[in-house]
């Protein structure tokens, strides 16, 4: 699926904007499809540069990936 | 520029950023000799006056309350580069002889709000449909610019954290900064974990504070006083304001970009650069311009700043006033603020942080992830 794709960078944010504080840590990565395109995506479960990574679904216009 | 003022950078509750502004204002005027009435425009940086205190319509707010009588009173806005694009639009007016006397500042009023609150409105320097939606802090884009970087060149947690640790130790020698506190490396790794692998030390801290700037055309600053230092080049320039539209996030174009410019104007290169103030606003942004600006070779600032070169006495001293670590980034007052500490070393006035050589000083305040850069660069009088 063009939207998979593998990890260009990554971070596991741990002090959250207001609005997100909930979900803190959580991942954040860019993400590099396989269409070519690249995006700020969260990762479900922790994955390092250069591991492939599947869509799994857009939340509230946030894409959510998993390895 | 004829004069600078400065407010010390710290956590102030009792202050509102009106008479913060005013202050520095005040204080640059006083250095240059010369009176509210005799200024033409006033050009202030501001970054979220709006959502940090609630006030809008910031430059006559503080320009009429610095006596100036009438003036054009503009603010600009570009993120932590506000009062850098400020400056270099205040110098292009008087290059261009539209005015002879004018003030650049910066402000910003940050403590009033909690943290996590600041981080929301930090984020909104960055691409809030995308990364921002997707939960991208400032220290989150900055982790991510140091993975990457981590990943390609081999850049390591400690040189990062070196950055900190020299930073502080500058800091503690400056009256004005925001934390006089001296750190080790031990400490600086050990720090609480903000975005990984950045911990608190890797983060410039959030300030109050104010910076201005007095200039005039080169033929009459001699008429103010000798202690003037002329604007050998002053450069701006854009990118993305989205980190993942970048194609490659290890450098900032717009940095390299700026230099390369303002290298040309001032005729000179990067290793006629005496001291410098680089916009250390996460400690790998400090490795990656010293890069981008020609200190060293691309990929090579971690081992540079670990191996002392950027010192007060290494071959190129950077952040010398304690940088954003640790002097203190109140954003809309940052890049003012880089250019006065680069004119306090070029006068000889920096005491225990002077530099032995300060014929040419080079500042660079970065906006956002890197959509916004501003280059000056100084050159004693």
């Amino acid at each position: 699926m063009a939207l998979d794709g593998v990890v260009y960078t990554e971070t596991v944010v741990h002090a959250a904007p207001e609005q997100y504080a909930a979900d803190a840590p959580y991942q954040l990565a860019i993400v590099e499809q396989d269409g070519g395109a690249r995006i700020t995506a969260r990762i479900l479960d922790r994955a390092q540069i250069g591991e492939r990574v599947r869509f799994i679904e857009e939340r509230n216009g946030v894409a959510y990936y998993q390895k | 520029m004829i004069g600078i003022g400065k407010t010390a950078f710290g956590a102030f509750a009792d202050r509102d950023l009106r008479s913060l502004a005013v202050e520095a204002v005040e204080n640059a005027m006083r250095d240059a000799a010369v009176a509210p009435k005799q200024v033409e425009a006033f050009y202030l940086g501001n970054f979220a006056g709006p959502s940090f205190v609630g006030q809008n319509h910031l430059a006559p707010y503080v320009g009429m309350a610095a006596g100036f009588e009438g003036i054009p009173c503009t603010r600009f806005e570009d993120a932590c580069a506000s009062s850098g694009s400020a400056f270099f639009h205040a110098w292009q007016s008087v290059a261009a002889g539209i005015y002879d006397v004018v003030v650049a500042a910066g402000v910003e009023k940050m403590t009033s709000q909690s943290t996590p609150r600041v981080a929301e409105i930090l984020a909104g320097a960055g691409d809030m449909a995308g990364e921002g939606r997707a939960g991208a802090t400032f220290p989150a884009l900055f982790a991510m610019i140091a993975r990457r970087h981590m990943h390609q060149f081999g850049t390591t947690r400690e040189q990062l954290a070196s950055v900190a640790v020299k930073n502080h130790a500058n800091g503690a020698k400056n009256p004005l900064a925001h934390m006089r506190k001296v750190i080790s490396l031990e400490q600086a790794l050990a720090g609480k974990p903000i975005a990984e692998p950045l911990t608190v030390y890797d983060c410039s801290l959030i300030s109050d504070g104010a910076a201005a700037v007095v200039i005039v055309p080169l033929d009459r600053a001699a008429r103010y006083t000798s202690r003037f230092a002329k604007v050998l080049a002053v450069t701006q320039t854009s990118d993305h304001v989205a980190l993942d539209r970048k194609a490659d996030i290890t450098f900032f174009p717009a940095v390299k970009a700026a230099g390369e410019k303002a290298y040309k104007l001032a005729g000179i290169g990067p290793q006629q650069i005496d001291v410098a103030e680089l916009h250390d606003c996460f400690t790998i942004a400090e490795i990656i311009a010293s890069e981008d600006l020609g200190f060293t070779p691309k990929g090579q600032g971690g081992p540079f700043a670990a191996s002392g070169a950027t010192a007060i006495t290494g071959q190129i001293p950077i952040n010398t006033s304690g940088g954003l670590k640790a002097k203190g980034h109140p954003v809309g007052a940052t890049g003012v603020g880089q250019i006065c500490d680069i004119v306090i070393q070029l006068r000889g006035d920096a005491g225990e942080r002077q530099v032995a050589k300060h014929k040419i000083g080079l500042a660079q305040n970065l906006g956002g992830s890197g959509a916004t850069c501003v280059v000056t660069i100084l050159e004693a009088a």
